[in-house]
């Protein structure tokens, strides 16, 4: 993969998919950064594949909780009844 | 929906309702990291019990400079260590693990197949809440460590800083953490949306 790197200045798909995170997190340096974005402007397998991690980090944050069962609820109203009845100041 | 600062607040002030409406919002994800450190769900659940009783016991304590969600997962690990588990802070990374599989690409490193886009379906609600069971599946089938890195930073919105620090790692270490995850977890919505023949 290097020997790609150094042969030629253009970056091909498969070292694209591997910059991806570090090209969202902004973490890619300037020059690395901008032949990122030249192949994207020719590539549109690449762009895709860009968009495709957005929506998988975007699906995730939308993942909504699973709901307690009305047992745990119970449970966790007990406790928190207990823990409040002995007090603050319990060290962590 | 009523914030993480109200609920706090309401829970300073001793109302019942307000930690369980808290529990039921970070049960779930409190367990899946709390299981990255421990070996059994039933320990899990203890140092999340624990957590919580953390919580109701340092609320006036907690001052707000991080963020109720970062101030939690951080007892959480703490938490979880004191439990006596793996030591966390040396985290190996497997760099050699490819983000697309190399048959995806021709011999000139060029996509073999084009990639069709997927932007138009999710935007769609419903699609994207179809996805949600097998990405939690694919989240949980992560190995721990970058299970906790997405948890944290793609399910519950954490700062990459907050992160870091929460887990004691660098931000390299995040960051290829982080690739590796969401690299296999595209890559499983891929498949579904192929093996529902869209």
């Amino acid at each position: 993969m290097m020997v790609l790197l150094r042969r030629r200045d253009d970056l091909v798909c498969q070292q694209v998919v591997e910059l991806v995170s570090d090209y969202l997190e902004g973490a890619l340096p300037r020059s690395e950064r901008k032949r990122f974005e030249r192949h994207l402007r020719a590539c549109p397998n690449c762009t895709a594949y860009l968009e495709q991690m957005r929506v998988t980090i975007a699906t995730a944050g939308r993942l909504t909780p699973d709901d307690l069962s009305p047992e745990a609820r119970e449970e966790f109203t007990d406790l928190f009844r207990s823990w409040r009845a002995d007090g603050p100041g319990a060290p962590d | 929906m009523e914030s993480d600062v109200e609920l706090l607040a309401r829970l300073r002030d001793g109302d019942e309702q307000a930690f369980v409406t808290l529990v039921g919002r970070y049960q779930g994800s409190l367990l899946r990291v709390a299981r990255t450190f421990v070996p059994s769900d039933a320990v899990a659940e203890e140092v999340v019990q624990d957590t919580w009783m953390g919580v109701v016991r340092g609320v006036d304590r907690f001052e707000g400079r991080s963020s109720f969600k970062t101030w939690l997962f951080r007892i959480l690990v703490n938490r979880a260590r004191t439990s006596g588990v793996r030591e966390h802070r040396h985290v190996s990374i497997d760099s050699t693990e490819p983000a697309v599989g190399p048959d995806r690409f021709d011999g000139n490193g060029a996509w073999a197949e084009p990639l069709s886009p997927w932007e138009s379906d999710v935007d769609d609600r419903l699609v994207a809440a179809s996805w949600g069971p097998a990405l939690r599946a694919a989240i949980d089938g992560l190995p721990g460590r970058q299970r906790e890195v997405v948890l944290l930073r793609d399910v519950e919105g954490l700062p990459s800083d907050d992160v870091c620090e929460v887990l004691g790692i660098t931000e390299g270490n995040q960051r290829v953490l982080l690739h590796r995850g969401r690299s296999r977890l595209r890559t499983v919505l891929e498949s579904e949306l192929q093996t529902r023949g869209r």
